[in-house]
């Protein structure tokens, strides 16, 4: 599957195992939850970065103590209309201050990928035939936004009407946004 | 009322041109209907029985006169000359063309309307009392919070893909006229012990196949934490409402499922970690927001108003009309009026080009410009003099629309049913236009007294028939239209669900079968009870041994 | 079996529509081609889910009609309600261009 980042098709330093297949070294594996419950100790002794991958049943609540050990979360989306892993981005985003790669894979279409952004994925697993032009195209449609998300952590004084702005901090390779509104009214 | 600013128009401006660009790829062949289904459903275009179906928001009910006379403009150019009126105070067009949809969408942009959210498993628009900032017994205008939720949940990142729609409904007054109870979460305005204004919050009621009475989870919810609140309770459900079936994945359910209480309690924890997030509205966005809602320039009235007084006394059916249509305003000298779109026989909630032109007329002459859409399928103007009553009435006669029945048996709701929805099992509205034929006797209907009556053509409840004192359910046996009647349900502070009184009426049979339980109603009243109250008293015996006794 | 037909919605107006037997789409029921065994039926829907026709029409599907010498009727008050319009609006819908139905 393409990975867009930053707009880009870019290439993949990951790869996603099953829960049978070995380690390999030099591969920086994504491991099912249950896999990282079982084989903590191993995959943390193995030498290479791990991530982790969140079926939408599965709630980051669950490894909220252990996210310094991941650098890559992939939260799946069985079908498009599942919205369950745009609460857990935001969660991880939010709440468990997650500064690695956030990554949406399985039914991940463009029409969605300003909801997604605004929820702190910074990575989307597409499908083959997936320009990422299209993408970039999908995103400049709307501009504005009305409340606040994880995409913009200021707190201070700040209206929840907005432009839709880059990300700040924590995912700063993120240029997947339209341009900024400049327009006043926007703050 | 609420007007766009430069962020609101750009809003609405983006859609439309996404949507035309979306339109003009299906009609290539580039999009499939598959992939484009959900797009022009995110738009309010659904594909009904005869043609598409555009159901356009009306948020919290309330239009001014210039997107009223839009309304009519786009009833009469794109469509058939009408609109229907919807239980959720929107409006529905019958017959548009999607060729010609992006227009009309561009066409309500310029009068800042739009159909977002009207469809989808998103947050639908927020509804509100049809008597905001005019009744009496009101502590805010709920359409202030009604405008901050819907600015709030238009296009959320997070709550655009939630298990199943999701509908909101506010009330700022003690009565309930906007059925808070029976909405995903009711939010009823009320004052702590220091006189603070803030929230009563309900949630998890609902109708449909499961009807259900919603569920207090706060008592007072101070008015700065609306949003953190709101978004408490939509994470809790997004995270686990039930997604594997369709008919469980309503938030009644999980409330059900888990209880009320532990589902306040997670809430709650969730809501300890949002508060203060810059999720609220800082008080200046709210007080301008707020700023919009301002009371209208009432003029210092006396509170009764001789020459109104003497044309009550004069002419009989303008006292008539006075005693149903019209509700006592908050500011002396004015009063609320009720425009029936229930004329005997008529298409309940229906309403034709020149009667939205005939309402925004009036409106704009009597009435601030402001028009309300009621979930009784009827139309309000708000702030009317009381001198200027009786000019009102006239030219809602000259309009065919001062039906004097308002809160009767005849102003009865109805969904479209089998005649128009997709969904339906049997025919809704020629039930309710019989039904209106049958009592067209105005003193009779006096005579009956308040009574609500309310028509689903499907187990999906859009005509609130659980919560009518009489409610009608249109179901399917064998190919033949048969009809459920339930007694006792009531949609307001009191919200009950109503009782299956037995089996169902036949389509001939079944108007019969209500002025059985009226007559049988009538027979056992004591004392001017109203119609739930003797049901109460006496039970449901007597109404079956009429109903079912062999003839 | 029941005879069948085979209807949809046009895309541009959402007008009702129903298969031919020259594979082309008409408003009137009555020149449905009908179907009057499951493999007949299966290769109606077929014919009617062709590529051909997805840029004009939406969401074919098969539905029972009474096979009268003359002209196949509808077999459901629902498809009834389709063929004609609105019981309520007798001016709208395919029966208001229909002789002596108003
Ligand atoms: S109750 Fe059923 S028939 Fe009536 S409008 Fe709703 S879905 Fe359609």
């Amino acid at each position: 599957m393409p990975l867009i980042k930053d707009s880009q098709i870019v290439e993949d330093v990951w790869t996603s195992l099953d829960d049978g297949a070995p380690l390999a070294p030099g591969v920086w594996p994504i491991v099912s939850l249950e896999r990282w419950q079982a084989e903590r100790e191993t995959l943390m002794e193995a030498g290479v970065p791990i991530g982790l991958r969140l079926r939408s049943d599965q709630s980051p609540r669950a490894i909220a103590e252990e996210l310094e050990h991941f650098g890559v979360i992939a939260l799946a989306f069985p079908k498009f209309t599942d919205g369950r892993p745009y609460s857990s981005a935001r969660l991880l985003r939010e709440r468990y201050g997650f500064t690695g790669e956030l990554r949406a894979v399985g039914h991940v279409l463009r029409d969605q990928a300003l909801f997604l952004l605004r929820c702190g994925f910074d990575a989307f697993e597409v499908a083959p035939d997936t320009s990422p032009d299209a993408w970039r195209a999908a995103l400049a449609k709307i501009k504005v936004r009305y409340q606040s998300a994880a995409d913009h952590r200021s707190t201070a004084g700040r209206l929840s009407r907005k432009a839709v702005r880059p990300a700040q901090a924590r995912t700063p390779a993120l240029s997947l946004e339209p341009e900024p509104c400049a327009a006043s009214w926007a703050y | 009322m609420y007007r766009y600013d430069e962020f609101d128009h750009t809003f609405v401006e983006e859609r439309v041109a996404q949507f035309r660009e979306q339109v003009a790829r299906r009609l290539s062949g580039e999009l499939t209907e598959d992939e484009f289904k959900p797009l022009r459903l995110m738009n309010g275009l659904y594909l009904q029985l005869h043609a598409y179906m555009l159901r356009v928001a009306v948020p919290y009910g309330t239009l001014s006169s210039q997107q009223m006379r839009k309304l009519a403009h786009i009833a009469r150019r794109y469509d058939k000359g009408y609109g229907h009126f919807t239980t959720r105070q929107n409006i529905q067009f019958n017959w548009p063309k999607l060729e010609e949809a992006a227009d009309i969408l561009a066409e309500l942009a310029e009068v800042e309307m739009h159909a977002i959210q009207t469809s989808g498993n998103c947050i639908r628009n927020v509804t509100a009392d049809h008597f905001a900032g005019a009744a009496a017994d009101e502590i805010e205008d709920p359409r202030v919070t009604a405008e901050v939720i819907r600015q709030w949940s238009s296009l959320h990142p997070e709550f655009s893909f939630l298990p199943r729609k999701f509908k909101v409904a506010v009330t700022g007054a003690s009565n309930d006229r906007a059925a808070i109870k029976v909405h995903d979460i009711g939010l009823q305005m009320v004052r702590d012990a220091r006189g603070r204004a803030g929230f009563k919050v309900i949630v998890g009621g609902g109708l449909g196949r499961t009807p259900l009475i919603g569920e207090t989870i706060r008592e007072f919810l101070p008015k700065r934490y609306l949003l953190s609140y709101l978004e408490a309770i939509l994470r809790v459900y997004n995270e686990l409402g039930r997604r594997d079936n369709i008919y469980k994945a309503r938030i009644k359910i999980l409330v059900k499922e888990i209880g009320a209480k532990a589902f306040a309690e997670m809430v709650e924890k969730e809501w300890q970690f949002l508060k203060d997030w810059d999720v609220d509205l800082p008080d200046e966005e709210f007080a301008r927001i707020q700023a919009y809602f301002a009371p209208p320039p009432f003029d210092d009235l006396p509170a009764v108003t001789a020459s109104f007084e003497a044309q009550r006394f004069e002419n009989r059916d303008f006292a008539r009309w006075v005693r149903n249509n019209v509700d006592a305003h908050k500011a002396p000298g004015y009063a609320i009026v009720t425009v029936s779109l229930k004329p005997e026989g008529g298409v309940p909630g229906d309403a034709t080009a020149a009667q939205m032109e005939a309402v925004a007329d009036l409106a704009a002459r009597y009435s601030f410009d402001e028009i309300r859409v009621s979930h009784e399928q009827n139309l309000v103007l708000a702030h009317v003099r009381q001198a200027d009553l009786y000019a009102v009435w006239q030219g809602l006669i000259a309009a065919e629309l001062a039906s004097a029945n308002a809160g009767l048996i005849s102003d009865i709701i109805s969904c479209p049913g089998l005649d128009y929805c997709n969904l339906a099992t049997a025919r809704s509205i020629p039930v309710a236009q019989r039904i209106s034929r049958r009592f067209a006797d105005i003193e009779r209907q006096h005579d009956i007294g308040g009574l609500k009556l309310k028509i689903s053509g499907c187990i999906n409840a859009c005509g609130h028939h659980h919560v009518g004192h009489i409610g009608i359910l249109g179901v399917d046996k064998k190919g033949q239209e048969f009809y459920q009647i339930t007694l006792g349900g009531n949609a307001d502070e009191n919200a009950v669900l109503g009782r299956i009184v037995g089996p169902a009426f036949s389509y001939d049979t079944v108007v019969d079968a209500v002025e059985t339980i009226v007559d049988t109603y009538l027979g056992q009243r004591r004392n001017g009870e109203a119609f739930n109250q003797t049901l109460a008293r006496v039970g449901f015996d007597p109404f079956k041994e009429k109903l079912y006794a062999p003839h | 079996m029941t005879a069948q037909i085979v209807t949809a919605n046009r895309l541009g107006d959402g007008a009702v529509i129903y298969l031919g037997r020259d594979d082309i789409w008409g408003e009137r029921l009555g020149g449905a081609a009908v179907a009057r065994s499951q493999d007949e039926a299966a290769a109606l829907l077929a014919r009617a889910e062709a590529p051909a026709h997805r840029t004009n029409v939406v969401g074919p599907y098969l539905m029972d009609v009474i096979d009268e010498a003359t002209a196949p009727r509808p077999a459901s008050n629902r498809e009834n309600i389709r063929a004609l319009g609105p019981t309520v609006r007798s001016d709208l819908g395919r029966q208001a261009e229909i002789p002596g139905r108003r």
